[in-house]
């Protein structure tokens, strides 16, 4: 533990961010549901242009934060600005701001790649005359180009993944919430994905927010990343800062078993009921 | 960042007809849904419609029978698809798309209407082919340009109404299995508590009373006097274009401000 002086505190990233670009921070955000304290307390900040990595074990806040950084869900306490603008209360400029891609595979099966994005173009008032520019700019983007008048159900858990990124990014989000964006992925569909992030970053300067349960995505592409833990941010840091923490020559699985208590294979029991419990809670 | 502003009707409406485009995208791609649907109602109106025609049992004024309850089962075929509109908003959930509309700019009643008017106009599509049927069937229809387009008003306004009266139903019970449940529970007594079949002149007064709660009776009512040659509206076309109206902006509301729990 001795090694924990080198970490700075969520806190004091967080003041520490509030002088240079932070695109998000919280204030002690926090959601309840009913008993359960699905995020207590929770204050940090992510920065211009950085890939910022959220872990954690199922049931852990992850998702409960997201909705709530991304106005789903309104916080009990606390509060955070999105891009410059107050959740609850500019909630329609934070939506303006941002992209959002959740978990689940959520483009319509129905609908075309193409029909797919023009729906999103006109919910984000791209305007008329550039939209049709903008849905081929962001199918040519994320190599879809040749397949935009397929329908969805034909892709392959990549394409649909990458359809939906590219959805995320006709409107020119400053911020970008990625919820587990390669879960079922293959690895070749993964690396395409983590390349295709990249590269957005890159070429339009937007700054990444994703959630992972998956160690070689933090370490091939999250500058910092936080880990939660029963509601509260544990630890947050670069890769090497943390590793550094726990002990020369760390692993990230060490890392993350040091601060989350044990890894999500190993959870066991008490994190799966714990999951469902939320889940029911939720749905 | 999108620093353009919009005026915000047409952004309003920009919105809202994105998402009826996307159905009636789907409805052009698949349409077998519409032909499957259009069997109970072919039933209704040939067996149930004939009989009833021949045996004069019910006293439908200077109407035969089958000119007096085609309107009904028009209006009947459109509940029946409306109000599990609720379903599909269940399964977007499900899905996520329902969150990505939800993190998107657009207002929640411009998101509520688009799927009213979604249900709108797949209530005309069916009711396409229930004209069609009727002509068939020798039906006494009016088919008066001014008639045919307050028909299609009236289709639109009880779709948009049970459709939306639907959203709030998957709104509060929130899960496909609970939803079904209710939704077979409503469609019933919406349906015989209504002008459809009958006239309100036969019922017993507790369900006269329960009938005029009812926006179907209104939607019949409105649908018999534009539907069919010769035949008057009971209520008023002025009164039933207004009790449908403001029902469904009602809800609407309602539905705006209850959608996003289904995300929570």
């Amino acid at each position: 533990m001795g090694g924990e002086s080198i970490l700075k505190s969520p806190e004091a990233t967080a003041t520490e961010a509030a002088s240079k670009d932070a695109v998000l921070e919280t204030q002690g955000i926090t959601r309840r549901f009913d008993d359960l304290i699905a995020v207590d307390h929770v204050t940090f900040a992510v920065l211009q242009g950085e890939v910022f990595g959220l872990v954690g074990l199922n049931g852990a806040g992850k998702t409960t934060l997201i909705k709530m950084l991304i106005t789903l869900l309104a916080p009990s306490e606390g509060g955070a600005r999105v891009c410059g603008f107050d959740i609850a209360r500019q909630s329609a400029k934070v939506r303006h701001s941002i992209g959002y891609v959740p978990q689940l595979v959520s483009a319509d099966g129905d609908l075309t790649a193409y029909e797919n994005l023009n729906v999103y173009a006109r919910l984000y008032d791209v305007p008329a005359a550039q939209r049709r520019d903008r849905i081929m700019q962001a199918l040519e983007f994320m190599s879809l180009t040749s397949v935009k008048d397929k329908p969805v159900r034909e892709f392959s858990g990549g394409m649909i993944r990458r359809l939906e990124i590219a959805q995320s990014m006709l409107h020119r989000p400053q911020l970008l919430f990625l919820d587990e964006p390669t879960v079922g992925l293959d690895p070749v569909a993964r690396a395409s994905v983590w390349e295709h992030i990249l590269e957005l970053r890159e070429q339009f300067q937007t700054t990444i927010f994703l959630t992972t349960h998956l160690l070689d995505e933090v370490e091939n592409l999250c500058d910092r990343v936080a880990i939660m833990t029963h509601g509260k941010m544990v630890a947050i840091g670069t890769v090497e800062e943390l590793k550094a923490s726990v002990g020369p020559e760390a692993t990230l699985e060490e890392v993350f078993v040091h601060y989350a208590g044990t890894h999500e294979e190993q959870a066991g029991f008490r994190a799966a009921s714990r999951a469902r419990r939320t889940a029911r809670r939720l749905g | 960042m999108t620093a353009t502003t919009i005026s915000p009707l047409p952004s309003y409406l920009s919105k809202t007809f994105a998402i009826v485009q996307a159905e009636v995208v789907k409805l052009r791609r698949d349409p077998t849904d519409l032909f499957s649907r259009a069997i109970q109602p072919a039933l209704w109106l040939l067996v149930f419609g004939q009989v009833f025609t021949r045996t004069r049992a019910i006293p439908t004024g200077n109407l035969r029978y089958i000119d007096f309850m085609a309107p009904g089962i028009l209006a009947q075929s459109v509940l029946f698809t409306s109000i599990f509109y609720g379903l599909s908003a269940i399964w977007e959930r499900d899905l996520g798309i329902l969150q990505k509309y939800m993190v998107s700019p657009a207002p929640r009643t411009a998101l509520v209407l688009g799927k009213a008017l979604s249900a709108g106009v797949r209530g005309v599509a069916q009711a396409t082919i229930i004209y069609v049927l009727c002509l068939v069937l020798g039906v006494h229809m009016d088919l008066n340009p001014l008639a045919l387009l307050g028909a299609i008003v009236g289709v639109v306004l009880g779709a948009g109404f049970f459709s939306t009266f639907s959203l709030i139903i998957a709104c509060i019970v929130k899960s496909r299995e609970r939803f079904m449940g209710i939704g077979q529970v409503l469609t019933m007594p919406l349906f015989f508590a209504s002008n459809a079949i009958y006239p309100v002149s036969m019922m017993p007064p507790w369900l006269r009373i329960v009938s005029h709660l009812n926006p179907l009776t209104y939607q019949v009512d409105l649908l018999r006097a534009l539907m069919i040659s010769n035949s008057q509206s009971a209520i008023g076309i002025g009164v039933d274009l207004i009790v449908l109206l403001c029902a469904s902006i009602a809800l609407v509301l309602v539905a705006a401000r209850m959608y996003p729990n289904l995300t929570r």
